[in-house]
């Protein structure tokens, strides 16, 4: 018995050398050469600072930008806690959000007749989600242009241009990222690639 | 259409890579890997010469159990040790406090039985320490050591008159050195390039665009050592993410390719253990009919998942949402999604890393609908049998064929046998065992945290998706999967005190039964094959071994199920 103990500590302290020090050192000294970009989080920079990730959304609310979905984060698009809303289906809470959401969307844009695609009404899994769907980036195409006196076929020129198809045409979903279409409606998409 | 396509493809991609490393499995653990992978033997030979290990020296299953045991039992200590410490120790950038006595109980536990339920948030409770040195290296040693179990079951059926199973502390190093680490040091490169984060700092700060939604000095984005982390809970049935929404979040699982890379990760190593099993026992058609039957359990649940999903709630539509799946719109039931996964990847995401006893997910289940969070809730009550934790999938499952040719035998009046071992009274005892400890687990634990006011004060959805949040919550648990749904609050004494026994039980009651039969199948001779053997590689047997499967979950569950899921579907 006493053998046993010694050989597991000796080899579980061996395998926390190996597997616990060598190994995520390792991957990261990896990371930082080959991949320093993507290892240090996607981020984009403008005069030397740090704006935001492309890969985590911010939350936006002037008429002007893109909106990306609600969050459901302590504070919305919270990078440091990230969460779902986790309401069940049959949550009336859920159904109130949804609503209340809803009826925001219309009266930021009191003439649109068109549906709201769900994803644009709902929160995402990590609270964090920089996308919405190419439907729901159309949908607030018209809001945008106005306040931001644009044609609005150059504005949808401009989304179909930030559209994200799917991986090997088949894996995933289009998307549109709401940062990166704001920074270039901003006009400040290019030197923002932040590589 | 794309959706099911989505689906087959990656199932496919899945079975093309987990032949190939089956055969791989082979050598490795007979002690001669294929060339590629010599140049780690002296990294193997070194562990061995540290700890004073001869692996050549056999075991009789007692002394299996025993290592197997003796080694949990130090991780156990460590890892709790490690927790409660974490302000002492280095590498704690965030300065978070120590974890508390029955949190850290909880995660030990979880970790070291592979179930990696996680009732903390890792960005804000675990250090850089706790999480690489602690909680990432459990997620290797716990993989291999049910790798290694499932081996030493294997040299059960494989030996004749043998008293012995094998080493425990060479198989478990082995499936470290020369399976874990390779495959995570592959995933964890491809994943970085997709964007997945690794990095020593813990925070970065950005000013944001939209002055308007900046509140406070801008936003914080946690960061860390990520992926090297992210590919260990993936390719060893793990789970246990970095951060709290595990891979939803877009640091863990940015793209559809790393979606893909991920996905592949959590059925790869258990499916690859049926073709290794197959070409020990020398007829590769048993291993390969055991593949389809854990692919045959898991394409029901799929398909109705992904209808269900796809479909929505009716209240989301009357409240104003379009669920309409259209040209730039994925449609369906969003909530808890994200937006580059849609509905197709997440609901395949949900239903393979239950049926995996993996555990992590990228979408949050406990906002799916009645029969959307149905799907995993039901994949893990089948007892992680389809495809199930690496090595302990199969084992499981090995058990279920034994039951399965009892019963063909009980109907044929004949001896029951299997690859040519009788099975008599005491393997059926031990496999009885195996199958009703974990459901008795989960069962009693949900009923006494129904009757536990603190138990019901944690959750959060009212009407019967509140039940079904805490049978969720025993069922991962004493099936050692570790998924959530996750709105439940079981960061509390009760639940973290309770759930950590249910995974206890459902690990340890489980694997000790499955050595006590490897032991006793070696020590059994082989009874030719005669003609009134039943060929356990045919169709007809692949679909009774799956209709037991089914039968027994859902003898133990259904009355369970109809006052969660199935009565909140009625009331939808």
């Amino acid at each position: 018995m006493l053998a046993t103990l010694r050989t597991s500590c000796m080899l579980i302290l061996a395998f926390t050398l190996l597997c616990g020090g060598a190994y995520p050192a390792l991957i990261t000294a990896i990371a930082q050469v080959a991949f320093s970009h993507q290892a240090n989080g996607s981020l984009l920079r403008q005069e030397g600072q740090v704006i935001g990730s492309r890969l985590i959304g911010q939350p936006f609310h002037s008429p002007g930008y893109f909106w990306g979905r609600p969050s459901a984060t302590g504070t919305p698009y919270d990078g440091a806690a990230s969460s779902g809303s986790n309401l069940g289906p049959t949550n009336p809470s859920l159904r109130v959000r949804i609503a209340a959401r809803v009826a925001e969307l219309r009266a930021s844009d009191p003439e649109s007749r068109e549906p709201i695609p769900v994803d644009l009404v709902t929160t995402s899994g990590s609270g964090l989600d920089p996308h919405i769907s190419p439907a729901a980036a159309r949908w607030q195409a018209p809001r945008v242009a106005r306040e931001r006196g644009l044609e609005l076929a150059a504005l949808n020129a401009l989304i179909a241009q930030h559209t994200e198809g799917r991986t090997f045409a088949l894996f995933g979903e289009e998307r549109v990222n709401v940062l990166t279409l704001n920074l270039a409606l901003d006009g400040k998409g290019d030197d923002c690639a932040g590589r | 259409m794309s959706g099911s396509l989505q689906m087959i493809a990656t199932l496919l991609l899945t079975t093309m890579l987990a032949w190939p490393l089956g055969r791989v499995m082979i050598g490795v653990y007979e002690g001669s890997p294929p060339a590629w992978l010599r140049w780690l033997r002296p990294l193997e030979h070194a562990l061995y010469r540290l700890a004073r290990i001869d692996p050549a020296q056999e075991m009789t299953w007692r002394q299996y159990a025993s290592a197997f045991l003796g080694s949990s039992t130090v991780g156990i200590l460590l890892l709790y040790a490690f927790q409660r410490c974490q302000t002492l120790l280095p590498w704690n950038p965030a300065e978070l406090s120590a974890v508390s006595p029955w949190l850290a109980f909880n995660a030990a536990v979880s970790f070291v039985s592979n179930t990696n339920w996680q009732s903390y948030g890792g960005e804000y409770t675990m250090s850089h320490w706790v999480q690489a040195v602690g909680l990432g290296v459990q997620n290797f040693l716990s993989a291999g050591a049910g790798l290694a179990i499932l081996v030493a079951l294997t040299r059960g059926f494989a030996r004749t008159r043998s008293q012995s199973i094998g080493n425990f502390w060479s198989d478990w190093t082995r499936s470290v050195i020369y399976l874990l680490l390779p495959l995570s040091l592959f995933l964890s490169v491809a994943l970085v390039s997709q964007g997945v984060v690794q990095t020593f700092e813990a925070r970065v700060t950005a000013t944001m665009v939209d002055p308007a939604g900046a509140e406070g000095e801008g936003q914080i984005l946690a960061v860390g050592p990520v992926a090297s982390q992210v590919a260990i809970k993936q390719l060893g049935t793990n789970g246990g993410g970095y951060f709290n929404t595990n891979s939803a979040h877009p640091f863990e699982n940015p793209t559809p390719l790393s979606n893909l890379f991920e996905l592949i990760s959590i059925l790869l190593l258990p499916l690859a253990t049926c073709f290794y099993f197959g070409q020990v026992v020398r007829d590769r058609r048993q291993g390969v009919a055991i593949a389809i039957a854990m692919f045959l359990l898991l394409l029901p649940p799929l398909w109705w998942g992904y209808q269900a999903e796809q479909a929505g709630t009716p209240g989301m539509a009357a409240a104003g949402a379009d669920l309409s799946a259209r040209a730039g719109s994925s449609g369906g039931n969003m909530e808890g999604k994200e937006t580059r996964f849609g509905i197709a990847q997440s609901v395949l995401w949900s239903v393979a890393t239950t049926a995996a006893s993996n555990g992590s997910v990228n979408s949050m289940h406990d906002s799916y609908t009645p029969l959307g969070g149905l799907a995993p809730l039901w994949m893990m009550q089948l007892g992680e049998v389809s495809f199930g934790g690496v090595g302990s999938g199969l084992y499981g499952m090995l058990v279920f064929v034994i039951v399965t040719v009892f019963a063909a035998g009980l109907m044929v009046g004949r001896t029951p046998e299997y690859l040519g071992k009788k099975i008599d009274p005491f393997e059926m005892k031990m496999a009885s065992i195996v199958l009703l400890i974990p459901s008795l687990a989960a069962l009693v634990g949900t009923a006494i945290a129904c009757a536990n006011q603190a138990a019901r004060a944690s959750i959060p959805n009212p009407g019967p998706h509140g039940f079904s949040e805490l049978l969720y919550a025993f069922t991962s648990a004493a099936n050692n999967n570790g998924s959530a749904f996750a709105g439940l609050n079981a960061n509390t004494d009760f639940l973290n005190g309770a759930l950590g026994v249910c995974m206890l039980v459902g690990r340890f009651w489980v694997a000790v039964p499955i050595l006590a039969l490897a032991g006793a199948l070696a020590r059994k001779p082989v009874v030719p094959a005669g003609s009134g053997t039943l060929p356990t590689h045919v169709p007809l047997f692949v679909l009774f071994l799956c209709a037991v499967v089914v039968i027994v979950g859902a003898l133990t569950y259904l009355p369970a199920l109809a006052l969660g899921p199935i009565v909140e579907h009625l009331a939808l």
